[in-house]
């Protein structure tokens, strides 16, 4: 079996499950416990808590424990629009493919009377920072714009909007969740003021993430109980799953920065044979795009289809098809780049790891060529393409 | 439990009737590309009776099965018959389908009666005196 849907999950590395197990089994107290076991827990949540704030630059102070990537996106947003009100300021700059855990967090700030600017991300699905420059105004409170999109892994200029953000005054997120542990994240050179992340995007368990908020960056809390993380995040913290978080990072992040080049090369290798079939085309930059991600659009087909043979064939993928997502419209990412619905129905995403051989990344380009033949061989959409009754638009 | 029952990955994967009847009587095209499926039905008839019949597809696992199953569930029938076909009876051909896909079954249901639409208005175009 051949996985490459790690930008939905990714399996837990050894190091993580051995913290995970260590927790569970040795380290169970509580941490708010002023006994022994209570006070090793918080020990090793405070060690977990400042091995992750080394790996993205930040301090260890400025770390919150989450449920994962979702509850950091909401608390970042929903905090920063709390601060917006108090000063008067209600309009929120983001774009147009953001992750739903931003993009519905902004329609419910919409509804409570905020003003929403979701920038266009262009056909390479990158945001211009002059855009954001130009977008920014007086009312302008937060800005949020993700690291990489989860789709077509575009990386986006985050240094840059960091940048402008800091010399305008406004606050800026970053939903970082494709981003830690796949590409070199520091949250103080970036200029960001408040970032997402989630564990099991980097080798780490579900349920746990984390969110950055930089020193000074007033939060509201999403759950209000005890002390807990400053009082900012209540509820007795997920210590197995935290130090497994950190355990994970730890390795990825070395991993990352030998390994990063090795891995882009073989996304390289599936993007080059991919492109060999006809009327197939790449979503997203070529190169400004994450190491292990390759997403292409084939027309005349519909990408569900493509997964369950895939499947059958040992390869496991994801689609922004209507069919995969549940709803009538295909992936909003691939209609902000500009695929027509047609086309963006057709998309395949391969999020690749390290573990991939040459021949594994072969055997994925046969599979897929052989797939989009034999489904375009009964589909009357690829007839009139190729009958000339409709134009090729790939 | 699977997304799609055995037989939907068994209509998927080995789909009944797929092609083209160049010289068919009957052709309905139903869906659009913009909700991700359209199915294209060819029918030959010979004396009210569905001799052949074929399909293609552009959709998802369950839009390619449901038209499979629909078409076996008409071959050989009378026209009359044919016309009588429901969504619920491919869908129930199927051991079911998720709620969610079963507008695929309807989308099946509808290429059928499309193509005997066309076939009714060719043969009346013939019948009509001048």
């Amino acid at each position: 079996m051949i996985y490459a849907d790690n930008a939905a999950t990714t399996k837990m590395s050894d190091a993580a499950v051995e913290a995970m197990l260590a927790a569970v089994r040795e380290n169970y107290g509580n941490p708010s416990s002023l006994y022994s076991t209570g006070q090793r827990a918080k020990e090793a949540l405070e060690e977990a808590r400042r091995t992750i704030a080394a790996v993205i630059g930040a301090e260890p102070r400025e770390i919150l424990f989450t449920s994962g990537g979702s509850e950091s996106d909401n608390q970042a947003i929903l905090s920063a629009a709390a601060e917006g009100r108090r000063n008067g300021k209600t309009h929120i700059l983001s774009s147009a493919f953001e992750h739903h855990a931003v993009l519905h967090t902004l329609e419910k700030l919409k509804k409570e009377g905020f003003d929403i600017t979701l920038l266009d991300v262009h056909e390479n699905g990158i945001v211009r920072p002059e855009e954001v420059k130009a977008a920014i105004r007086e009312d302008t409170c937060l800005v949020t714009i993700m690291y990489a999109n989860n789709e077509i892994g575009t990386i986006q200029p985050i240094r840059e909007i960091g940048a402008i953000c800091r010399e305008r005054g406004v606050l800026f997120h970053t939903d970082a969740v494709q981003a830690v542990g796949h590409i070199p994240v520091h949250t103080k050179e970036d200029g960001v003021d408040l970032l997402s992340a989630s564990a099991h995007k980097f080798h780490g368990p579900k349920g746990v993430g984390f969110l950055y908020a930089r020193k000074g960056v007033r939060l509201t809390n999403l759950i209000e109980g005890g002390a807990q993380e400053n009082g900012k995040r209540a509820g007795t913290e997920n210590v197995p799953g935290i130090v497994a978080m950190a355990a994970a990072l730890q390795e990825a992040d070395a991993q990352m920065r030998q390994g990063a080049a090795a891995l882009a090369e073989k996304r390289d290798r599936l993007i080059r044979g991919l492109k060999r079939i006809p009327h197939a085309a790449l979503n997203g930059d070529e190169t400004r795009r994450l190491p292990g991600n390759v997403n292409f659009c084939f027309e005349g087909i519909e990408g569900e289809s493509l997964l369950l043979l895939l499947d059958d064939k040992g390869i496991e993928a994801s689609s922004g098809s209507a069919c995969t997502s549940g709803s009538l419209d295909p992936s909003h990412v691939l209609l902000a780049i500009g695929r027509v619905h047609d086309v963006a129905h057709g998309s395949l995403r391969l999020s690749i790891g390290e573990e991939l051989t040459d021949a594994d990344l072969d055997y994925i380009i046969q599979s897929v060529a052989e797939t989009v033949e034999y489904l375009r061989s009964f589909s009357p959409i690829w007839r009139d393409l190729e009958s000339g009754k409709k134009p090729h638009l790939l | 439990m699977a997304l799609y029952s055995e037989k939907v990955m068994d209509h998927f994967r080995n789909p009944r009737n797929v092609g083209v009847i160049e010289d068919a009587n009957g052709i309905g095209e139903v869906g659009n590309a913009k909700c991700g499926d359209i199915m294209k039905m060819y029918l030959k008839i010979e004396d009210e009776i569905i001799q052949d019949v074929k399909f293609e597809t552009f959709g998802c696992g369950s839009a390619i099965a449901s038209s499979s199953m629909a078409t076996e569930l008409i071959k050989g029938k009378p026209v009359s018959e044919a016309m009588k076909l429901t969504n619920q009876a491919v869908a129930e051909a199927l051991d079911g389908l998720p709620a969610y896909k079963m507008h695929c079954s309807v989308l099946a249901e509808e290429a059928i009666h499309a193509a005997l639409e066309d076939y009714r208005s060719r043969t009346e175009k013939i019948h009509k005196p001048y």
